[in-house]
């Protein structure tokens, strides 16, 4: 991948995709190993060398907040920082659950939703987890 | 060891508006404390041939700063990299005088948040993290101590004693902005923000300004205050958004206190008080243990049955730190004075007043450990009196 053979960069990219309801990831030709947030270059080899694949959704809680936020204003809300199964590690949303109850640990597989009216991966417990 | 040790000393120092400083604009303070810090030098613009300033809410504040003051600094810079910033500008104008590009150097900050309606800031927002609505810094700090308490079994209590001690130490000092007893139940019952850091675990938002004036070795022996010689220096970051932090629990001031020691040729067991930036309860457990204090993992126990707290052996945030002193949002300057002061009112020098024990005693050698971002860029920096070098 290199700007040359690109009509938009990575953040762009990233953002259509979820706009068709896809959640899609970097991974290097080279090793196989994968990349988020998306980048230009891998910072793992020094190449431009990722291509975009989708996400396998599947992930765990490494840590996770409730913030406080005023009923009238929609309440509190889950911030947290998820492992993906491919590997690496994104903010995300912890939804279908008190935001109280999301656990470091925790299985989760994500969706497309929606925050403010933008799409966005959220995730939610896996079930039968 | 690196020749950059004692090379460079603070000869002035000042603060200006600290706590609340209503009708003052961020740049009018930063220009007090530096007309202050000239004086306590002994020096005027003229005197001065690099300026470093660095704030939440100013593109160049460097070339403002020397405009204001009539300055025609011939090396300027104002790296940014958050709270930390000002220790690195220490090492920098070490380098500068060490390679006789400059001979005396103004480093200043100045914030008017409090006044002016909270913190602000000219930060981007982040991709891949905004549009889940972290209130950064805050939800990066509680991400951070989230991890802690898992992996190590900490809890609300153990982070509560850190507040608890820069209180006790705010309590001494008649400058700190926050005073009164607070006991661990009041920190766990305070508002929850972001768990599991209640408003108690959480720096201060206040106005205040800071400058210092570093100047060459030889100069510095005709200061007329204790000159404070830098003795080491390290810095080290890792990452600029929270979720691209390698490991929450460990900090790049594994890197930045290493690099500081070995300049100074010196351990922990050298250093008579400590200064770390804490803008959150966690910062001040996860310093001691990355600067090598303790283990990973056995901060919350070091710190227990009073040991930084006033009279414990290891003074820790002796003016009452961020959470009890003053936190105009880029803190790390006033970590900086605070290491240098507890020095110089050693020495002999007057400092104002403080209560028995407010000025830690028979203090030699100090470190201040800056933090900036979302414990992104960290900058270890230890000064020591003349009898150091």
């Amino acid at each position: 991948m290199s700007t040359k053979n690109m009509s938009q960069g990575p953040e762009a990219q990233f953002h259509e995709y979820l706009q068709e309801g896809r959640f899609m990831i970097q991974r290097s030709k080279t090793d196989g190993r994968y990349v988020f947030y998306p980048r230009m270059v891998n910072p793992h080899t020094n190449e431009d060398d990722l291509e975009w694949v989708e996400a396998s959704g599947e992930a765990i809680v490494y840590a996770t907040t409730t913030t406080s936020r005023r009923p009238e204003q929609g309440g509190n809300y889950n911030v947290a920082l998820v492992d993906l199964a491919e590997g690496p590690r994104m903010m995300a949303r912890v939804v279908d659950v008190d935001p109280d109850d999301v656990a470091i640990g925790m299985k989760l597989k994500a969706r497309i939703g929606d925050i403010n009216g933008k799409p966005v991966v959220l995730f939610a417990p896996k079930e039968g987890a | 060891m690196s020749s950059l040790r004692g090379k460079a000393a603070c000869i002035g120092l000042a603060s200006a508006g600290i706590g609340e400083a209503p009708g003052f604009n961020s740049m009018e303070l930063m220009v007090e404390a530096s007309h202050k810090a000239m004086k306590d030098a002994g020096l005027g613009p003229k005197d001065i041939d690099a300026v470093f300033a660095a704030t939440a809410v100013h593109a160049m504040p460097a070339m403002s700063l020397a405009e204001h003051l009539g300055i025609h600094p011939k090396f300027s810079d104002g790296n940014n990299i958050g709270g930390s910033s000002f220790m690195a500008h220490a090492l920098t104008a070490a380098m500068a005088i060490e390679a006789g590009i400059i001979d005396t150097a103004l480093i200043a900050y100045g914030s008017n948040q409090r006044s002016a309606g909270g913190f602000k800031s000219v930060s981007e927002p982040m991709p891949y993290e905004a549009d889940y609505q972290p209130r950064m810094p805050l939800t990066a700090y509680a991400l951070a101590s989230s991890r802690y308490m898992h992996e190590f079994g900490a809890t609300r209590e153990d982070l509560a004693e850190v507040a608890v001690a820069a209180r006790a130490w705010a309590n001494l000092n008649p400058e700190a902005f926050a005073q009164g007893p607070l006991t661990h139940e009041d920190v766990l019952s305070a508002r929850m923000i972001s768990t599991p850091l209640s408003k108690l675990d959480c720096c201060l938002v206040t106005d205040g300004a800071a400058a210092i004036i570093i100047t060459k070795a030889d100069r510095a022996k005709d200061a007329p205050k204790t000159p404070v010689y830098l003795l080491g220096a390290g810095m080290e970051h890792q990452h600029r958004m929270i979720s691209a932090m390698p490991d929450l629990t460990r900090t790049a001031a594994i890197g930045s206190g290493k690099r500081a020691f070995a300049m100074a040729g010196m351990t922990t067991s050298d250093i008579d008080v400590l200064q770390l930036y804490d803008a959150f309860t966690i910062n001040t457990i996860l310093f001691l243990e990355d600067l090598g204090y303790c283990a990973k993992g056995e901060g919350k126990d070091f710190i227990k049955n009073g040991r930084i707290t006033p009279g414990g052996s290891l003074p820790v945030n002796t003016n009452g730190g961020g959470l009890s002193c003053i936190h105009p949002g880029m803190y790390g300057l006033f970590v900086t004075i605070e290491a240098i002061r507890q020095i110089r009112a050693s020495a002999g020098d007057d400092e104002g007043p403080r209560a028995d024990g407010g000025w830690v005693p028979e203090t030699k050698i100090s470190l201040a450990h800056g933090n900036g971002g979302v414990l992104s860029s960290q900058v270890t920096t230890i000064w020591g009196h003349p009898d150091s070098l």
